[in-house]
């Protein structure tokens, strides 16, 4: 990847973590989980997905499946960093004027499907995957997943399917920030070693740092990994990534600011000492 | 006295009780602490926790059981009717932010035909109850009976002190000869504000906290159908299959016609936003309510 292509993408990932931040006041926003997946997000609707923003239900298209729905703020940072939505959308964030709120759904322009119930995508994307091989199309399909996700039955089940009918043309793309909602993934149920499982369940596994846009870059540009095998990129993240004072702390999943915290926060994100979260504004649900 | 306190003190009193999650903490966040190996979190795995449950139960164990109300009712349903509902095991359902009370989150996290759903599994008690007083009162009945249970948790901060709890019974607020609203759950207080309201405009107004779904109170019901001009019953859940069905089945076995105003969400899933806007939207505010009710009886009327 270039110098500047990876600065522009450092930049615009910045803009999304800023949306991110002030979707977190006025009600809150899953925010350590939306930071984690920030680049993984903005590569794909910068770089690799085939999308036209004026015509985005052209049925060329790359379809993204945003599995964990939780991390929507990155979503929608990066739909609008993206010019596919309007940025003032953002501020209608739970009001009932729009359809902006904590989980993704279709009335977002750039939103392929609604999401929330964890375990969902990997199986949907699985029958837009297997469509396109009847109909020998070249669209590629990914899915982002969470850690903490792949606790649900159905994404092993979905895997063991997608693999028997050969779906190289699908890319399991696993947010893996170590955490779920209330822990570590190690400490409630562990995972590891995760690159093994998939590959026990049949998939090609890729493992990468899911903050270096040269190495996302590297592992897209590969696919498909295996010929009839589902790709897997582990990206190994850190969650409320860009914000020490969120990163430090496992409990900071769904958290509720003041607007002064989160001016606050949008200044450690440019550098400046950690915020001062004085109110223990957090709700876990 | 919290949620959590009860069960806690419940199941240090009592070594059969398990308590367990599917990794949704909201309400027993201190239960490792306190329960040590009889706290059970499967991380996000409803069915698991629910065959696991059944398991426990079948060693004599009395699991009481957390997750979103959604998932719980939903993801692990036909586990909870085959492992739980054909066994008669008596494994305590606990379903979190229940109806408008997913606020934001969006319709996959809108359980909206949970009352639908346990209800349809034979032998399973339904309990919705109006506020956290109400919950408390009801849960050391429901946790100590020897059957399946769900209970709509709603530990919202209430404005009413209730009465005793008994399965199988209503709680009679107010009797009125022109209109008797029928609530259950969190829209116990916006109902009882739109009988206040109601009142002022001259009607009598009678109250019922349906706080026992199932098994249900049908001679309330019925002493509510002869004695008021017309029922109303409030809800934040699909028209089908909720109390509007249950008033309806009740009073059609009873050959009793009555004049039934229903305000439930009739289809579709509710529009996601912050809990205020939501029940502004939705047409719930006790204001709300009492509007259409007037606007219902004057179709009537005329």
């Amino acid at each position: 990847m270039n110098r500047q292509t990876q600065q522009r993408l450092t930049e615009r990932a910045l803009k999304v973590r800023e949306h991110i931040i002030r979707l977190s006041a006025g009600g809150g926003c899953f925010i350590g989980a939306s930071l984690s997946c920030v680049e993984l997000i903005v590569y794909l609707y910068s770089e690799w997905l085939n999308l036209q923003s004026n015509d985005l239900n052209n049925p060329g298209r790359d379809y993204f499946f945003l599995s964990k729905g939780h991390d929507v703020p990155a979503l929608y940072g990066t739909l609008v960093e993206t010019g596919i939505i309007e940025a003032a959308r953002l501020e209608h964030h739970l009001f009932t004027t729009d359809s902006v709120y904590w989980h993704p759904n279709r009335a977002i322009p750039g939103v392929e499907f609604h999401s929330g119930s964890l375990g969902h995508l990997p199986a949907v994307a699985a029958g837009v995957a297997v469509d396109l091989k009847l109909r020998r199309l070249q669209n590629r399909v990914v899915v982002i997943t969470g850690d903490g996700e792949l606790n649900e039955g159905s994404v092993w089940e979905s895997l063991l399917v997608a693999n028997a009918y050969g779906l190289d043309n699908l890319t399991l793309l696993v947010d893996r920030n170590q955490f779920q909602a209330n822990m570590r993934t190690e400490e409630l149920i562990p995972l590891e070693p995760l690159a093994d499982k998939f590959e026990a369940f049949g998939c090609a596994v890729r493992r990468l740092d899911g903050h270096d846009f040269t190495q996302l870059e590297e592992a897209f540009g590969e696919l498909p990994y295996e010929k009839g095998k589902v790709n897997i990129i582990i990206a190994d993240t850190v969650r409320g990534k860009g914000l020490p004072s969120i990163e430090a702390r496992a409990d900071r999943w769904f958290c509720s600011f003041t607007e002064d915290e989160t001016v606050q926060l949008l200044e450690e994100l440019h550098g400046s000492v950690p915020a001062g979260i004085y109110s223990e504004t957090l709700i876990v649900r | 006295m919290s949620y959590e306190q009860l069960l806690t003190e419940t199941a240090l009193k009592d070594e059969r009780v398990v308590v367990m999650t599917a990794e949704n903490r909201a309400l027993v966040r201190n239960m490792g602490r306190t329960l040590g190996n009889r706290f059970i979190d499967t991380g996000i795995t409803e069915q698991t926790m629910i065959g696991m449950a059944a398991g426990l139960a079948l060693r004599g164990r009395v699991p009481i059981v957390h997750a979103l109300a959604p998932f719980l009712t939903m993801r692990a349903f036909e586990f909870i009717r085959t492992d739980i509902g054909i066994a008669n095991l008596p494994v305590k359902l606990s379903g979190y932010i229940p109806g408008f009370l997913s606020d934001g989150n969006g319709p996959t996290h809108q359980a909206i035909e949970d009352v639908s759903l346990m209800r349809g599994i034979p032998g399973m008690e339904v309990y919705c109850p109006a506020d956290e007083d109400d919950l408390l009162k009801m849960l050391p009945a429901v946790w100590a009976s020897p059957h399946p249970a769900y209970v709509r948790i709603n530990h919202t901060k209430g404005e009413w002190e209730h009465q005793p709890f008994e399965p199988g019974k209503a709680e009679t607020i107010a009797e009125g000869r022109d209109i008797t609203l029928l609530v259950h759950g969190f829209l116990f207080k916006n109902a009882q504000r739109a009988k206040y309201l109601l009142e002022q405009q001259g009607f009598s107004v009678g109250l019922i906290n349906m706080r026992s779904l199932k098994p249900v109170d049908e001679a309330a019901i019925i002493q509510c159908a002869l004695h008021s001009e017309s029922l109303v019953t409030v809800e934040d859940h699909l028209l089908t299959g909720g109390l509007y069905s249950i008033v309806a089945e009740v009073l059609l076995r009873a050959r009793i016609s009555a004049h039934v105003i229903p305000l439930a969400l009739k289809e579709r899933w509710f529009k996601p936003g912050l809990l205020t806007h939501v029940l502004d939207h939705e047409g719930f505010t006790p204001v709300q309510i009492a509007e259409r009710v007037v606007r219902e009886l004057q179709t009537v009327k005329k």
